[in-house]
């Protein structure tokens, strides 16, 4: 198979490259050449740019499938340009053994749409107790290891596994959350949670874990990616951390972008997410780190969530939205209000996260993999219920319009999206 | 910020979800529909016509003695027809969600739902699906707001102290969990209360509770200090021990209402406390019997200003 893309405005973010031009992609690669395609695509008035690379996307399977099911999840990821992702361990069972993984894997692979990077679990049913079988997952397929939303309490534990997953030079995915300070709160500990009669997760539940990761990736010389930071305290101990030389690199939500703790409104359930979303100042502070790269990468941290569980007073609802599908959106608008380039915006979900992940995706150049995603950058678009592939149904955009709709997406030279 | 969900087209109220964002005109109609029917409950036949022939469901996912029967008593008066439901040991325990509880209520033809509930916003979940001839008041949702409790504070305040302008009023006792402080800061500052403090241990004052309009004082002597109304908060058993308080002992000793500690208001301060009280605790015998009690009348009352929340949300016809 042999794709010609033309006319298109490709934007390559690793080498800045943003020109009108070609793309053309044989045997599943960017290819140099200009061979006789099989099929051309005319991608005039669109960008052309790598397929997004999402490091935290939940499929709900196994475990979770009345929720979501990997097809309509995988074809959430490919109407959003999503062509690479990272799914999270909190699936039930987590993914803590090989045979699981192994199974997500020949099950995302049949389906043949994005790329899928299982993240293991780092402890045994994510119970923070005892270390999984790190090497054996990584051997299954697993590219890192995480505890997902649920915080390692025992500091002990949590060193044997940094020490265990270092001396394999495995990675560890972690969001840095002090488990008893945010045990039971479930908004921002401030006014609006004051107001609302919410319980509280203050953000220095964030920096004590930070501080306590930062020491210990000292210690053992591990590999972190702090998911999710949520606070400006955060960012300011991240940026010292990275500065100092720690081998650290870290990740933002889509939502905490752009929502603070303000948009609860009257309780909104669609607002109830881990981390919580705190308040302007923090929210102004992750979108400056997201731009003067303190912060790696934006996720969608996707997570559906069945419409019964978000019916339910505000602490008992589910945490969680839906993000695939609004990654590109809510980056580019993200990109317009901080004033970057086209190439310096979507970095944050190509080049960037291709980084972290280790993989040669996330750019435009011969012997790269055929991974590439066209948009219409200015089209608006509705976000309802309808409008989304995912089954997860849950956003606090939905009624809003928004800029920025993908018309295909290509995997491996492959169209496997057209919109 | 979504338009209030209280408050149909015309500004009139639809629900009573919370004290906050109503406007000072609503809070003082509801004072004053509530000075007649106070009258109401002194007569030999303690009954208007108001609510003839409608329902309301009193829906109490937490157990309330108090609370429920001055809503059944003061719907009764209206000549409602009144339904108790003890959710706390029936539907939830069942797996019934919430919604559905309320769904098949509404089929037998409710008016008025006055709900609580444990989880904060839980009435506002409610009111965003019921039909629009319904009606919800809150009757305690979690921390966040007990707007009736609220109310016929203000009316006891206004009631022995006529004007709110010149009021220094004293909230002592465990802030952080109360809905009842939450609901009367509101009101009293809608009100033009110049002067609220909240008197506590930081343990028991929430994040940035100045926000909401209050002074903080830490030292309880201090913050009695010439004031007006002096309203005690009840410490439930359940926050003794742990890492919020260490003993009943202790508190009492600090932020417990003594006859001496009392002496540093005006002297023609009241004393107030939505119960139920634990003596010896957060307030002693000789105060809560004292001269300086409305305690009493403040559950009077409440039945009267529930009278008229329910007749203006749902008398009209």
């Amino acid at each position: 198979m042999k794709l010609l893309i033309r006319n298109g405005r490709v934007v390559d973010p690793k080498s800045g490259r943003d020109a009108l031009g070609d793309v053309f992609v044989a045997d599943g690669k960017i290819a140099a050449g200009t061979g006789t395609p099989d099929r051309t695509i005319d991608a005039q008035g669109l960008v052309v740019a790598p397929g997004f690379i999402d490091l935290a996307a939940r499929l709900r399977e196994p475990g979770y499938e009345y929720k979501a099911t990997l097809e309509s999840e995988m074809d959430a990821a490919v109407a959003g340009g999503v062509t690479s992702l990272a799914c999270p361990p909190d699936t039930d069972p987590p993914l803590d053994e090989p045979g699981l993984v192994d199974m997500l894997r020949r099950r995302a692979k049949a389906l043949s749409r994005a790329r899928v990077y299982p993240v293991g679990a780092l402890t045994v049913k994510l119970a923070g107790q005892q270390l999984t079988e790190m090497a054996e997952l990584a051997e299954s397929g697993c590219v890192a290891f995480s505890q997902a939303n649920i915080p390692v309490a025992d500091t002990q534990v949590l060193w044997r596994a940094l020490q265990y997953a270092a001396t394999f030079g495995f990675p560890v995915w972690l969001r840095a959350e002090d488990a008893c300070l945010a045990k039971g709160g479930v908004a921002h500990d401030g006014e609006v949670a004051t107001r609302l009669g919410l319980a509280g997760i203050p953000a220095f539940a964030e920096t004590i874990a930070l501080a306590q990761l930062f020491e210990l990736v000292r210690a053992t010389g591990a590999r972190v990616h702090v998911c999710r930071i949520s606070s400006a305290a955060g960012v300011a101990m991240l940026r010292r951390a990275k500065h100092d030389g720690l081998p650290l690199t870290c990740d933002v939500a889509i939502h905490h972008l752009h929502l603070s703790d303000m948009d609860l409104g009257f309780f909104d359930s669609s607002c109830r997410l881990e981390p919580p979303l705190r308040s302007q100042r923090d929210r102004e502070a992750l979108a400056a780190a997201l731009a003067d790269g303190t912060i790696d990468c934006a996720v969608s941290d996707h997570t559906p969530v069945d419409e019964d569980q978000k019916l339910l007073p505000f602490a008992e609802a589910e945490p969680g939205a839906t993000g695939l599908e609004l990654l590109l959106p809510l980056t580019l608008k993200w990109g317009m209000e901080r004033k970057l380039t086209l190439a310096q915006t979507l970095a944050r979900i190509t080049s960037e996260p291709a980084r972290v992940l280790g993989v040669a995706s996330g750019r435009i150049e011969p012997g790269a993999p055929g991974d590439l995603v066209l948009f219409d950058a200015n089209a608006a678009w509705r976000v309802t219920s309808a409008a989304l592939k995912s089954q997860g149904k849950n956003s606090p955009f939905l009624g809003m319009e928004l800029a920025g709709r993908v018309r295909a997406t290509i995997v491996a030279g492959n169209v496997v999206h057209e919109a | 910020m979504p338009p209030n969900p209280q408050l149909n087209a015309k500004g009139e109220l639809q629900h009573l979800l919370s004290i906050e964002g109503l406007p000072r005109e609503i809070l003082t109609q509801i004072l004053d529909t509530a000075e007649p029917f106070a009258g109401v409950t002194e007569r030999e036949v303690k009954k208007v016509p108001l609510l003839r022939g409608k329902s309301v469901f009193n829906l109490f996912f937490e157990p309330s003695t108090r609370t429920r029967t001055t809503f059944e008593i003061a719907a009764k008066r209206l000549s409602a027809d009144v339904i108790n439901l003890n959710i706390a040991i029936s539907s939830q325990t069942k797996g019934e969600s919430l919604l559905d509880t309320v769904a098949n209520l509404s089929a037998m033809q409710a008016d008025i739902f006055v709900v609580r509930h444990a989880s904060s916003g839980a009435p506002f979940l409610i009111a965003r699906h019921v039909k629009p001839h319904e009606h919800v008041v809150n009757a305690g949702d979690g921390r966040h707001a007990h707007p009736t409790q609220g109310l016929l504070d203000l009316f006891t305040i206004r009631h022995y102290k006529k004007d709110f302008t010149q009021l220094t009023v004293a909230i002592v006792g465990d802030i952080l969990h109360s809905r009842v402080a939450r609901s009367l800061i509101h009101g009293l500052t809608t009100l033009g209360a110049p002067e609220v403090r909240v008197i506590g241990p930081q343990t028991l004052l929430p994040a940035g509770v100045e926000a909401l309009g209050v002074r903080v004082f830490h030292d309880m002597r201090e913050g009695l200090r010439g004031a007006d109304v002096v309203v005690m908060l009840r410490l439930q058993n359940e926050r003794m021990g742990g890492a919020l308080l260490p003993s009943a002992q202790e508190f009492n000793k600090h932020y417990g209402l003594s006859a001496d500690k009392l002496a540093l208001a005006k002297p023609d301060a009241i004393v107030m406390h939505p119960g139920p009280m634990n003596r010896g605790v957060e307030i002693d015998s000789s105060v809560a019997d004292g001269p300086h009690s409305v305690i009493l009348p403040q559950v009077t009352f409440g039945i009267s200003v529930r009278m008229a929340v329910m007749s203006m949300i749902a008398g009209g016809g």
